[in-house]
């Protein structure tokens, strides 16, 4: 069995950001007329929104002396510095200055592209010539009025390789969050993984054909017995993850014409968005298609899923500390439950690399 | 023809087939040295 390196290193000389690039910043929700301070890959940004609606996104730094516009003030559409009242409008140029009528050429802060979609708002990380709405990964589910979503956001004390590493193998499932939506079959349960270069995914699927059904989807479908289970991972590097999770009473499956009227399907949704080379904000979504105005099961849903994304924000943040204490040259064992986070981390290490995920002829 | 490589786990096995898009496959029970050789396309891939 080949040892490898551990995660990517974050100290030192090399970095761990992969730029131009989509990230999620926020939620649709969370950006409006209050200023929004939020760091992604590094670079500290104040989002908000204009009187007419519109998310906007620039350097949270004012040219002058560095005051921070997230603890300034909106007037209109501007924002006025909070220490000498520097002015930037929504594209980040400067447009009034104390006490004298000149504005220097160069008053003005970095604006950063913006698109709002699938409830969320995603910032181009890069060259803005090169930010591309065609490139954004999509997560239809959570605006979808056929599903019904709870989302949430935790700070997470660890570099986002190990955010990466934890959502590619669901193995761990079944010893870290074992009370909730872990059962022993998810472990046990062969994968197939697959690498699609020309459209820069990574899946992971674990069909499990007669599996326990663990109180997280007992209680929120109602299916009392042992079920069918599906997870269908979809890894979009670096910043977007979907699991396409379905269960049913064991044996009903998918009829031949496409419906589904016996299965239950949850839409699982992460946004990896680097806050720092150390920290992380773990955005989590979760969409389902069932018991869609049932105000309890959605508390349910919403409670259940933050206590399990708890549990590994509490499990990363001792592994980060663990392993930013540890020598970089540090070798790690993987075995055949370990074939998508490998994947994963190849593709974001081509990413980082600046090399394009394409396929040799 | 699309460039997917596939990594299936043999059930009941711990043996781990890896089918590249050109044809080629191989086993192991190593998925770092199998994702190696999958993903080196198309040395080693007869």
């Amino acid at each position: 069995m080949a040892r490898t390196p551990g995660p990517p290193i974050v100290d030192g000389m090399m970095t761990t950001f992969v730029r131009d690039q989509w990230y999620v910043a926020a939620y649709g929700y969370e950006v409006g007329r209050e200023l929004l301070a939020r760091t992604v890959l590094g670079e500290p940004l104040v989002l908000y929104r204009t009187e007419a609606g519109e998310a906007v996104a620039l350097a949270d730094r004012c040219v002058h002396r560095r005051f921070p516009l997230s603890e300034s003030r909106l007037d209109g559409d501007t924002i006025v510095c909070g220490y000498h009242g520097f002015t930037y409008d929504p594209g980040g140029t400067c447009v009034s200055v104390p006490g004298q009528t000149r504005i220097p050429r160069t008053a003005r802060v970095a604006s950063y592209p913006v698109v709002e979609r699938d409830s969320f708002v995603w910032i181009w990380i890069g060259e803005p010539d090169r930010a591309d709405e065609s490139l954004l990964p999509r997560a239809p589910w959570l605006a979808d009025p056929r599903y019904t979503t709870v989302s949430g956001m935790e700070p997470l004390a660890a570099r986002y390789a190990l955010l990466v590493d934890n959502l590619m193998d669901l193995s761990h499932e079944t010893y870290l969050h074992g009370g909730s939506i872990g059962t022993p079959e998810v472990a046990s349960t062969p994968i197939i993984t697959e690498v699609d270069e020309d459209n820069g995914i990574v899946h992971v699927s674990r069909r499990m054909a007669d599996a326990a059904c663990p109180p997280f989807y007992a209680t929120s479908t109602g299916i009392d017995g042992r079920i069918t289970r599906w997870q269908d991972i979809e890894y979009h590097p670096p910043c977007l993850y979907l699991l396409h999770s379905r269960i049913s009473p064991a044996g009903r499956l998918p009829k031949e014409d496409g419906t589904d009227p016996d299965g239950f399907h949850v839409e699982v949704v992460y946004a990896i968005t680097p806050e720092t080379e150390h920290s992380t904000h773990d955005f989590w979504a979760v969409a389902r298609d069932f018991a869609l105005d049932d105000a309890e099961v959605s508390d349910f849903v919403r409670d259940s899923n933050r206590a399990v994304v708890l549990q590994d924000v509490d499990a990363l943040n001792i592994l980060e500390r663990v392993i930013a204490a540890e020598p970089d040259c540090y070798q790690e064992l993987s075995i055949n439950i370990d074939t998508g986070g490998l994947a994963a981390r190849r593709m974001l290490s081509q990413l980082m690399a600046g090399k394009p995920v394409l396929a040799q002829p | 023809m699309r460039s997917v490589y596939r990594i299936r786990w043999k059930p009941g096995t711990d043996v781990l087939v890896g089918e590249c898009h050109c044809g080629a496959v191989r086993e192991s029970e190593d998925p770092v040295r199998l994702w190696a050789w999958l993903l080196g396309h198309p040395e080693g891939h007869g």
